[in-house]
């Protein structure tokens, strides 16, 4: 089944993976700007990895027939230093005219402080201004559930911002049910340890119906399984769930999603 | 959306995988209170080790959201007020 995957960290990724993500079929995929494993130490060195976003990655996915999208921001680790993520803002729309950007993201909360909300209401501002979707990651483990509420009360504030452009990924078994609720998109990441496995996604889906929700590997430099999402349609055929269900979560809610931004020009497999 | 299979089967299915976690949380549990012998837990690790024994507790309810209840066990709770902690003005 021709699938896709709304967030993985190619970056991180070798070659391989995109041959083992073809395979697979993986047909497109979405890359948010996230942390490097270390604070970058000036607005050039974000420069240079939105350079690598939009130039590096998309060519090296077309070698495998692999549509490359992605979003830009400063991640909420490093918006702790708050002058810093000022110049990157300010710097994302020199970007934001490029073909495979969708938005602004992963923006959202690491550990919940001051600065991190300042940050990632700025990251709003600028989504607001220039009519951008969004992607938010929400925090792990005991911070999840504090900082996705801080996050969707930051989100409602803001009227200028419509939640059915806003995918609010990582969610949990205690925080979707908020995120959908408030018309928002959810995404479900398929991460060992720290977030839910494929069994666990799949009773979401039946106990949801799968209506705005995405599934997604988020596969980077840590411990994570880039070929997450075929394991989920892998359980979800054990469960004998219909194939349109299964299509509706991993193709036609990224496609949904992604359709909202205007520069997503997608050519399905012929 | 009802799951197709009924508890028979899932029961049937899953149950060598859920016998192996449950022996891995109950050789953990051992393998702490062995080493508790000689010493004891300090203050952090024990209230994580108090919270492994409420979440237990809710494994052995008859709610129908378990998996929820667990994860709000493990969260930091959310205080509505947080804005005003942080000086911010709601709008
Ligand atoms: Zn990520």
């Amino acid at each position: 089944m021709d699938y896709i995957d709304p967030h993985i960290h190619m970056v991180s990724r070798t070659t391989d993976d995109y041959a083992t993500l073809a395979r697979m079929g993986c047909v497109a995929m979405s890359e948010p700007a996230f942390w490097a494993g270390y604070d970058r130490g000036s607005v050039d060195g974000f420069r240079d990895y939105f350079r690598q976003l939009t130039e590096t990655e998309p060519a090296r996915a077309a070698q495998y027939g692999i549509q490359h999208f992605t979003w830009l921001c400063i991640n909420a680790k490093e918006a702790e230093n708050v002058s810093l993520s000022r110049e990157v803002i300010a710097m994302i729309p020199e970007f934001l005219d490029k073909p495979n950007v969708l938005g602004i993201g992963e923006i959202g909360l690491n550990k919940n402080t001051k600065n991190e909300a300042t940050i990632f209401l700025e990251h709003l501002d600028l989504a607001a201004k220039y009519g951008q979707s969004i992607l938010i990651h929400t925090p792990h483990l005991e911070d999840k559930y504090q900082g996705t509420r801080m996050i969707l009360d930051m989100l409602c504030d803001d009227q200028r911002l419509d939640p059915d452009r806003v995918l609010v990924d990582h969610v949990e078994e205690h925080t979707i049910s908020e995120v959908l609720d408030r018309g928002f998109w959810g995404g479900m990441t398929l991460y060992p340890v720290t977030k839910c496995t494929p069994e666990r996604a799949v009773d979401m889906i039946e106990q949801t119906g799968g209506e705005r929700l995405l599934a997604n590997s988020a596969g980077d430099w840590g411990p994570s399984k880039p070929t997450a999402v075929p394991d989920l349609i892998f359980e979800m055929r054990r469960r004998s769930l219909p194939e349109s269900l299964i299509r509706k979560v991993v193709y036609d809610n990224p496609l949904e999603f992604f359709s909202k931004s205007k520069q997503f020009n997608f050519t399905p497999r012929g | 959306m009802t799951n197709e299979r009924n508890g028979d089967a899932i029961v049937a299915e899953s149950f060598l995988d859920v016998r192996a976690k449950l022996l891995e949380v109950a050789a953990t549990l051992d393998r702490i209170d062995r080493a508790c012998q000689s010493e004891t837990l300090q203050e952090a690790a024990q209230s994580k080790r108090d919270l492994l024994g409420e979440a237990t507790k809710i494994l052995l309810s008859d709610a129908p959201n378990r998996a929820e209840q667990l994860q709000q066990l493990f969260s930091r709770e959310y205080d509505a007020d947080w804005r005003e902690q942080f000086g911010f003005t709601a709008n």
